[in-house]
């Protein structure tokens, strides 16, 4: 009895310890972003590595979300002849959630495990301690350029996420089922508002970038050093990423969608 | 290690296409390019019932967009809905004075718009103009209902 309250016990403050690890972190993530300023170049890097190589698979997901959507929406609308409603349906999906929900899901699995993986190995080869040796700050070396090209890289990412989807419900609904092309894109744009609908997008993939690459990031430098406990945290990243991005969407979607 | 050139040609790709397809959802998706740009000048029309137009609904004349609702608000000393409506520039001093609008519903389901009849006058519409021939929006429930107090009518007389 007393021994599982005290087990209780432990676990809870190990969970709040590593609450007020990862923030403290995130303050020195953050305290360490000026100094990237005349480094560009480490930010450049890691852009590459998390955007431009995550680019195929948002591209393709991209594509076929668009097109399942731009069928199962003329599935659905031509029941009510309103078929021509097909590119508000669309692009108000993709722009409002799916675009920053899946890059988001895609970018944590792509991305953020990879990031987790990289540094839990630095840290497991004892690469960190040896940079701390030569005074130069980890942190400042590594972790920061990788947060902020995360932080780029979501917006963009879900913009070219959107932007492709809304070509393949176009190639779907246009070109094979035969929907007017003037109407998908004259009722797409009388029905998405630039502020409401595509302003709230760009924010909702910003929070996004931050929470992903936070998470990854918080996961590898806190990874217990062995191989177990770099594949432990690599999947802790993708895990609670996920559900951090899925839990996060209901709240911002309801701050601003919700009236 | 890939060269550092490369890499950076490729992230120059990356933030272009991103920017890129920020443009496009902007411009091609959204109704940044319907905005109107405040120019154009101003008629209102009276209505006894507006339900179901909005702000920014379409304004129209033989099927073309010729403007859009800029403004609804209720005038408590008439109690009817007073519409404004923002005409585009290149149609000033084209509409008839005796111009009739009449608030119409694209399709059966579909959102409302005002329609504009042209009339045969020879004086036209200018900013602050007001037309007088107005035909309200057509609300479903009233009629159904003067459709079967008529029924029930008919099946009394027989």
């Amino acid at each position: 009895m007393l021994s599982s309250l005290q087990r209780l016990g432990h676990n809870a403050l190990g969970f709040f310890q590593r609450l007020g690890r990862a923030h403290l972190l995130l303050l020195r993530i953050l305290e360490g972003q000026p100094a990237l300023v005349p480094k560009f170049s480490l930010v450049i890097q890691q852009l590459y590595s998390v955007g431009v190589l995550s680019l195929l698979i948002i591209l393709v997901s991209g594509t076929f979300v668009g097109m399942v959507l731009g069928l199962q929406g003329y599935n659905t609308l031509v029941d009510f002849g309103a078929e021509e409603s097909l590119g508000v349906i669309v692009a108000l999906t993709l722009v409002r959630e799916l675009g920053p929900v899946v890059t988001a899901l895609l970018f944590a699995g792509r991305a953020g495990s990879a990031l987790t993986a990289e540094i839990g190995l630095m840290k497991t080869t004892e690469q960190l301690s040896a940079m701390e040796m030569m005074a130069v700050d980890p942190i400042r070396r590594v972790l920061a350029p990788r947060f902020l090209a995360g932080f780029l890289s979501m917006p963009l990412l879900a913009a070219i996420f959107s932007a492709v989807g809304v070509l393949g419900g176009y190639f779907v609904g246009v070109g094979l089922l035969g929907v007017d092309q003037g109407a998908y894109w004259s009722q797409m744009q009388a029905n998405v508002d630039l502020y409401d609908d595509i302003y709230n997008g760009v924010i909702k993939s910003l929070v996004f970038g931050i929470v992903v690459t936070w998470i990854a990031v918080f996961e590898g430098y806190d990874a217990v050093p062995t191989s177990e406990g770099i594949s432990r945290s690599t999947t802790r990243t993708v895990v609670h990423a996920s559900l951090a991005v899925l839990g996060l969407d209901f709240v911002l979607t309801a701050l601003m969608f919700g009236e | 290690m890939m060269n550092s050139r490369l890499v950076e040609i490729w992230v120059g790709i990356f933030v272009a296409a991103g920017l890129a397809a920020l443009f496009m959802l902007a411009m091609q998706v959204s109704n940044l390019s319907t905005y109107s740009n405040d120019e154009g000048y101003e008629i209102s029309a009276r209505f006894q019932d507006t339900s179901g137009l909005k702000v920014r609904s379409p304004v129209t004349m033989a099927g073309v967009t010729i403007g859009r609702v800029k403004n609804i608000h209720f005038d408590e000393q008439t109690f009817e809905a007073v519409v404004t409506l923002r005409i585009e520039d290149q149609y000033r001093e084209v509409l008839p004075k005796d111009t009739s609008a009449s608030i119409y519903t694209a399709g059966l389901l579909g959102e409302k718009y005002v329609g504009l009849e042209p009339g045969g006058a020879m004086k036209v519409l200018g900013q602050g103009d007001e037309i007088r021939l107005t035909q309200d929006s057509l609300v479903l429930e009233k009629l159904i209902g003067q459709f079967i107090s008529r029924f029930m009518d008919d099946s009394g007389d027989n």
